[in-house]
């Protein structure tokens, strides 16, 4: 019987099957920040097991909020900073040099098609665009992973969508996965892997395929799956252009991980999206949306540009190439935060960070701040933001705040116009 | 094991995240006891009141979806430093889920119409649960009358809770 991406993913990974349901997995990967991480050091360090399974294998970042904004954060930020340096993790990214999470990581080529990654952060499904099965988990599994190297999960079952059709201009990425979500419900595809397939998939640069990924888990999935390709072997080969003699020969080895043509689905979709407008969320589910012609004119007092979702490059210069020339409106706050270093520096050296000023932003420096409501743009009660992030639940951009999830390109339109708005209407590709 | 008997809290919304049951602002603690007052807090539904319904109680019963959104495991430790022990629901977001069990703690499925049955039949009563973990069942006791319901947990979530949790299963297998 064939098998899919997560089948064999799993299969090769396997170290022990305590019962017949369940695959402890072994780990290329685990993944740190500082709010998840600590209370797993503290019990280790309880336990009198303070000791990791490879130093090499173990990647973490400080970057929910950062610079620290008060002592409980600072501590945070000082357990992983000490525990880092106590067991001599060298990929260990602290001010200066850090970045979110789920864009940093991959910017540095830590993943890789067929990998197995963990990491305390539900949004780690965002590192399934390299072919890898790669979950959130929480401290306990995430304190096993650093200690062992394993983790246990259910043996995968797998949903396939297939995205059809040819992106009109001014739909995004964003746009793709918000409708995925609206059509298949918070709990849609709970327990299971995604695999996206299609001509759209094909077509998506990395950056894209992350954005579609990372809110794989809003749909309640395990991870979300893009069949390594070209393009994936492409972005990754100054990593690994020692591994192979050419792109060819990686591509034909990370083939083994692509599933066979009779590979069982649990479910399969068809997703079109020749005709799919411009998306947004409405309430406090990410599976209330709707076009974003239907919400024309809900008011705003902010408008988040950044997170793990929307706050790389291309995200900014979509933004970017609509804010041009305009102010925004004087009642909204605009902020955007360059997800990693390098963007930051892309973002200025192509005078994007001059737009947004010129525009009115304030530009904020790499973290994930505002989109969990911690720090860099908190809501007060009754507020609303205009937000590239991919959660909207009630409070989470500060207690009694709402936000309306969208892509960079309907952001910026909004930040303009002071309430939600079409892209188009700037100019908007 | 946990001590898994108990009154029950009834819960009557789906997609209930974790960021209503421990929100993003508390997870700047670093020890579990500092979870303890902000259970539930974003929590908005009617005639709930997170402080004074939360107390004393050691199981939730709930709908569908139950600890979906982050995978913050503040979630399960804000219900056990309260005294909960067991979620009964619908279904769960499957990181809570896990959590849960890697907790020692319970997250049981039961069937659509059994909810339904359960919160026709108890819910804004005193009921509390007897737990007979060894055989599946859990027994709902108010003064009147009782009620004996089968459940179903996987069998290596059984052996995570006779653990007291994956660390301790892990440590031994792995
Ligand atoms: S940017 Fe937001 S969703 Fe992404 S890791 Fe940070 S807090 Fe989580």
């Amino acid at each position: 019987m064939g098998q899919t991406i997560a089948q064999k993913i799993f299969e090769s990974h396997v170290v022990d099957r305590p019962t017949p349901d369940t695959y402890v997995l072994r780990l290329d990967a685990v993944f740190c920040h500082e709010i998840t991480t600590p209370m797993a050091i503290n019990d280790l360090v309880a336990r009198g097991k303070d000791r990791v399974f490879d130093s090499t294998r173990i990647k973490a970042v400080i970057d929910h909020v950062t610079p620290a904004k008060d002592s409980k954060t600072a501590t945070q930020g000082k357990i992983l900073r000490e525990w880092a340096r106590r067991h001599a993790i060298v990929d260990f990214f602290d001010i200066g040099r850090n970045g979110v999470c789920h864009a940093l990581f991959p910017e540095k080529g830590f993943v890789r098609p067929g990998y197995t990654v963990i990491m305390g952060d539900s949004h780690t499904c965002t590192h399934g665009a390299f072919g890898a099965f790669a979950a959130g988990v929480g401290t306990t599994d995430l304190e096993v992973g650093i200690l062992k190297g394993v983790c246990a999960f259910r043996a995968p079952s797998s949903l396939r969508i297939d995205i059809t059709g040819t992106l009109p201009a001014g739909v995004f990425a964003k746009d793709v996965i918000l409708s995925i979500i609206g059509r298949l419900g918070v709990n849609g595809a709970t327990d299971k892997v995604i695999e996206f397939h299609g001509p759209v998939i094909g077509a998506m640069t990395m950056e894209e395929r992350m954005t579609l990924c990372n809110m794989a888990v809003e749909a309640g999935a395990t991870c979300g799956i893009c069949p390594p390709d070209r393009t994936t072997v492409d972005y990754l080969w100054p990593f690994i252009k020692d591994d192979f003699d050419s792109p060819e020969a990686a591509l034909e080895a990370y083939r083994r991980f692509a599933p066979d043509e009779d590979a069982v689905y649990d479910r399969i979709v068809t997703h079109d999206v020749a005709a799919l407008a411009p998306q947004a969320t409405f309430g406090y589910k990410p599976d209330n949306v709707k076009d974003v012609s239907e919400l024309v004119g809900t008011p705003v007092d902010q408008v988040y540009i950044g997170s793990c979702t929307n706050g790389r490059i291309e995200d900014l210069r979509i933004a970017a190439q609509i804010l041009k020339g305009h102010t925004i409106h004087p009642r909204v706050r605009g902020i955007v935060s360059p997800a990693t270093p390098r963007i930051y520096d892309q973002a200025l050296r192509e005078g994007i960070i001059a737009t947004f000023m010129e525009a009115g932003f304030c530009v904020t420096n790499p973290t994930c701040g505002a989109c969990l409501g911690m720090s860099n743009g908190v809501l007060a009660e009754g507020e609303v933001c205009a937000a590239t992030t991919n959660r909207n639940f009630n409070g989470r951009m500060g207690k009694g705040g709402m936000v309306h999830l969208m892509s960079p390109a309907t952001a910026a339109a909004t930040a303009i116009a002071g309430t939600i708005a079409n892209s188009d209407l700037y100019g908007g590709r | 094991m946990k001590d898994f008997d108990g009154s029950v809290l009834f819960l009557d919304r789906s997609d209930i995240n974790t960021d209503e049951i421990i929100p993003a602002r508390y997870l700047t603690e670093i020890s579990k006891e500092a979870l303890k007052p902000h259970l539930l807090e974003d929590l908005n539904m009617e005639e709930f009141d997170p402080q004074a319904d939360v107390a004393g109680k050691r199981v939730i019963v709930t709908r569908s979806n139950f600890g979906c959104g982050s995978s913050r495991e503040h979630a399960p430790w804000a219900l056990e430093v309260n005294g909960i022990t067991v979620v009964i629901a619908q279904s769960f977001a499957r990181i809570f889920r896990q959590n849960m069990f890697n907790c020692g703690m319970l997250a049981i499925e039961l069937p659509d119409e059994m909810i339904d049955r359960l919160f026709g039949r108890y819910a804004g009563q005193a009921v509390s649960v007897r737990m007979d973990f060894t055989n599946s069942r859990l027994t709902f006791c108010t003064p009147e009358d009782e009620e004996t319901v089968p459940f179903v947990i996987s069998d290596f979530d059984r052996r995570l809770v006779e653990a007291g949790g994956w660390v301790e299963f892990a440590d031994s297998h792995y």
